[in-house]
């Protein structure tokens, strides 16, 4: 009861709180224009919603699909957080999400373990790969100032391009397709994969309507290990001396290197970490979803998107694993709305990038409306 | 006192109240200031001296209360309808663009036109009219980054008298001047008021406003105290009515004998950010238990030297001594561990991480160590118990550990400094400008504390541009000019007429 007691306190303290009210007023008016976008384009946004509603609550496997997409976007949201509370922008998430994916892919198909050794092994090389891509980024801002905006987005084009490269290798790719051979069963983070498929995991499945929807998805462990991700991106910044010293070159570098705190060095190490957690965004996606990588057009946008997560979440952890979950259940509810109204990919991308704008920016909203509530009060004067 | 016309009332300002949240920084403010006159603002840190300013130049929105210009009730929404009503306003950090010429500055937003292309020609004359006019001389064509501070001052104030300000609101206006430059201020003043002019200025330095105050209204935790007539009263009644207790102005400080040699710095020479020597050959000596006291024009070299005693900036040539242990070039925290501590010059860029909270900032230096951490975790119950000692010690006055810093007032954020400074028990300690916009009751404060270090037989070097403050508190005087040292003496010795000198880089031979 005193528990409980303490966690009702808690979550009102949190309500009361200026920029969570901010942050919901925000996504209100986000989902008000956006229901404008798609009434200019013709649609009734009455139904695009209820539709989008249905569409994400409606069955169990549309949940887990949320989750699913949500997954990459909470760590690749925790990777820009962690950067950004040293003062740093890293676009480069993108890039980083991508090596990640392409050494899980490689250590997934190419080493053979059991799965209890396999899956660590694959996460921790995806991680150093794209900690060091990170890092890289972090290094030439220590050491030379060159901005780290500039040097991750070209990291992310080589990422890119890297990738498609080794995809097309002859030891990788699947003769005459554009994707790379499925990573080992043993590496494989999807719950009951094989079983599932088996005549007996069928009929076991066909008596259980709750599992059944839900083995339906490709739902994995990913967002296990994300949510604990999360709990230990907060503990570092807030209990680690490393968090303060991270924090502290953030907020205030100068006082920081007044007070011995070596700024060079943790530039490096929050790249470093923001890194691993942009590439543990991609081995997850990897190991859990797609099982393989493909080569790839154009970026795809779980480090781009992670940036907007990051900014909704508040740059706190907790909030960044909340907003994930609202862009996945966006992305997924956006392509019911498409198949249902008929509705072109374009206008969906435009309603969602549309809430997505308000909803990033509870400062101008709040401009807006301390403007609004001034002007009343000379009204009443 | 003669240019004051009472029957105009130029501003009067009526049961002014503004309020932050709960707090409130204006609690039923009255001011009155008639035309002609120089009045004072005069309040503490925080007292609400710059809020209610703000609220008169249509920064802030007053919570109630009504704001009468020249007889006529008033509704001031923003700056732009302040300037509408006359009034004017320099603010203590100056709003210019370093890369245009002082013309460009002065007419910026109103720029001479002649069919719609900018006719800077008489832009220039119309700056030569308006400085000729108020004496305010300036050369227009200079650009901003190449004049003094004392300069680009006047350039702010020609801006407001540009745009027809007939009320000139200054904040805090001699902080970061030279003594020379607040004569050549207090003269413009004069001039000012003389052509009709009204000013308010926001100050707590008592020695100004006895020169060029005729009124003064004092403020106190925001609430309105008192208003009265500079000439008839005095300095340390003014101090007791802003503090709200008697001041001590003279510091005690028992004999003492100094020990032996700590701090010692040999031929020193280091580069300022253009790359130009700005310490050029420099030797000191700092002994236990004396205050050295540094006295100096801004920007002869003081920044930078104390900028590599504490490791911030590297030291081309020469050598740094703490108790015989070689720190030159030492990274900031080797230099801290070698037991030299320092009060920084700009407390809120280098000294405070203003998001933190108190507590986050006393460890500030500490963290590291047993019992704040433990094998890189945090201890959040040891570092609270410390801070609310410190605050308890020091009378900080917060809300509490948890508090972000930068909701404290200056003085208090000085405080947080100095007892994490002193706390680290260093056996010397670099004070730059440790009371640099403290009001009386925190300066006393302060000088108390680096005293008190004295006494405990520390050294401390103590840099100030605030010669009064090095006359009082200091045992040996040094004086620097274009980064070298040119006269030492004991304090006993010293006059203020000669150290002024020195510091214009005059008598070099006499001193030494």
């Amino acid at each position: 009861m005193k528990l409980f007691d303490k966690i009702k306190s808690k979550v009102i303290g949190l309500f009361l709180k200026e920029n969570l009210k901010f942050t919901l007023i925000s996504i209100f008016i986000g989902f008000l224009i956006g229901s404008m976008t798609l009434a200019v384009a013709g649609f009734n946004p009455f139904r695009a919603y209820a539709i989008m509603l249905s569409g994400v609550f409606g069955r169990l496997n549309y949940i887990a699909w949320v989750i699913i997409r949500s997954t990459p976007l909470i760590l690749t949201g925790l990777s820009i957080t962690f950067a950004f509370k040293t003062g740093l922008f890293n676009i480069g998430a993108e890039g980083q999400f991508i090596i990640g994916a392409l050494v899980a892919a490689l250590a997934g198909y190419f080493i053979q373990l059991p799965a209890i050794v396999h899956i660590p092994v694959v996460i921790l090389l995806a991680a150093s790969a794209a900690a060091l891509w990170g890092g890289i980024a972090g290094y030439l801002k220590a050491k030379f100032g060159v901005h780290e905006v500039i040097a991750t987005i070209m990291l992310n084009w080589i990422a890119l391009y890297l990738t498609n490269f080794v995809v097309t290798l002859e030891a990788v790719q699947i003769p005459a397709r554009p994707v790379s051979h499925n990573i080992q069963p043993t590496a494989s983070l999807m719950f009951f994969q094989q079983w599932k498929v088996t005549e007996e995991g069928r009929a076991w499945l066909l008596d259980n309507f709750l599992a059944r929807e839900i083995l339906r998805t490709p739902f994995n462990a990913g967002i296990l290990f994300a949510v604990i991700l999360a709990v230990v991106v907060w503990y570092i910044l807030k209990h680690t001396t490393l968090g303060y010293e991270l924090k502290a070159v953030g907020l205030n570098k100068h006082a920081a290197e007044y007070a011995g705190i070596n700024v060079q060095k943790n530039i490096v190490r929050a790249m470093l970490i923001s890194g691993a957690l942009a590439g543990m965004a991609g081995a997850f996606h990897v190991l859990g979803n797609t099982q393989r990588i493909a080569i790839l057009a154009a970026m795809e946008g779980f480090g781009f998107n992670g940036i907007a997560v990051a900014l909704i979440g508040g740059s706190t952890a907790i909030g960044v694993v909340l907003s994930a979950f609202l862009f996945g259940a966006l992305q997924y509810g956006g392509t019911k709305i498409q198949l249902a109204l008929g509705a072109p990919t374009e206008v969906i991308n435009i309603m969602i990038g549309t809430i997505v704008f308000f909803i990033a920016i509870p400062r101008l909203i709040k401009i807006l409306l301390a403007k609004f509530s001034k002007k009343r009060g000379e009204d009443n004067a | 006192m003669k240019s004051i016309d009472f029957s105009v009332k130029a501003v009067e300002m009526k049961n002014i109240v503004k309020k932050f949240g709960d707090f409130t920084a204006n609690d039923q403010i009255n001011l009155t200031v008639h035309k002609g006159e120089v009045h004072a603002l005069l309040g503490e840190n925080g007292a609400g001296k710059s809020t209610l300013m703000n609220v008169l130049y249509g920064l802030y929105q007053p919570t109630s209360g009504e704001i009468f210009i020249n007889g006529d009730k008033k509704d001031i929404i923003d700056p732009n309808a302040a300037i509408t009503c006359g009034i004017g306003m320099v603010h203590q950090h100056f709003m210019l663009v370093e890369t245009f010429t002082v013309a460009e500055n002065i007419v910026l937003g109103m720029e001479p036109t002649k069919k719609g292309l900018l006719d800077m020609a008489k832009a220039i004359k119309n700056v030569e009219e308006i400085s000729k006019k108020y004496g305010l001389f300036v050369d227009p064509n200079e650009k901003i980054y190449n004049i003094s501070v004392g300069m680009q001052q006047r350039v702010e104030i020609l801006k407001a008298l540009y745009r027809g300000a007939d009320i000139l609101i200054l904040d805090e206006p001699t902080a970061v001047l030279t003594p020379q430059e607040i004569k050549e201020l207090v003269q413009i003043m004069r001039n000012l008021t003389e052509q009709g002019k009204t000013i308010i200025i926001i100050t707590h330095k008592l020695k100004e406003i006895k020169e060029v105050a005729d009124y003064c209204t004092i403020i106190r935790r925001g609430k309105y105290i008192d208003t009265v007539d500079v000439s008839k009263t005095t300095e340390s009644e003014l101090a007791s009515k802003m503090v709200g207790r008697e001041v001590i102005f003279e510091v005690e400080k028992r004999e003492k004998e100094k020990g032996k040699l700590s701090l010692k710095i040999d031929n020193l020479v280091v580069k300022n950010n253009r790359g130009i020597d700005a310490v050029r050959g420099l030797s000191l000596e700092v002994f236990e238990g004396e205050i050295l006291g540094l006295a100096g024009i801004d920007g002869n070299g003081q920044s930078e030297l104390i900028e590599s005693l504490t490791g911030l900036r590297p030291v081309v040539s020469g050598k740094i001594h703490v108790n015989s242990k070689e720190i030159t070039n030492k990274t900031p925290l080797s230099i801290l561990e070698n037991k030299l501590s320092s009060i920084p010059e700009d407390r809120q860029k280098r000294g405070l991480v203003m998001e933190y909270s108190v507590a986050e900032n006393m460890v500030l230096e500490n963290y590291r160590v047993k019992p704040f951490s433990n094998k890189g975790i945090l201890n959040h119950d040891e570092i609270k118990v410390f801070a609310e000692k410190l605050i308890d010690k020091f009378d900080v006055r917060t809300e509490g550990p948890t508090q972000v810093v930068s909701a404290l007032s200056g003085g208090n954020q000085q405080k947080v400094i100095i007892a994490r400074e002193v706390t680290n028990d260093p056996d010397v300690l670099v004070a730059a400008q440790p009371t640099r916009g403290l009001d009386v009751g925190a300066i006393e404060f302060v000088h108390k504390a680096l005293i008190e270090l004295r006494n405990e037989n520390k050294a401390v070097l103590l840099v100030s541009l605030e010669l009064d403050e090095i006359m009082n508190i200091a045992d040996r005087i040094a004086v620097i000019y274009e980064g070298v040292i040119v006269g030492i003496m004991d304090a006993k010795d010293a006059n203020e007429n000669k150290i002024g000198l020195m510091m214009a880089g005059g008598a070099k031979d006499e001193a030494i």
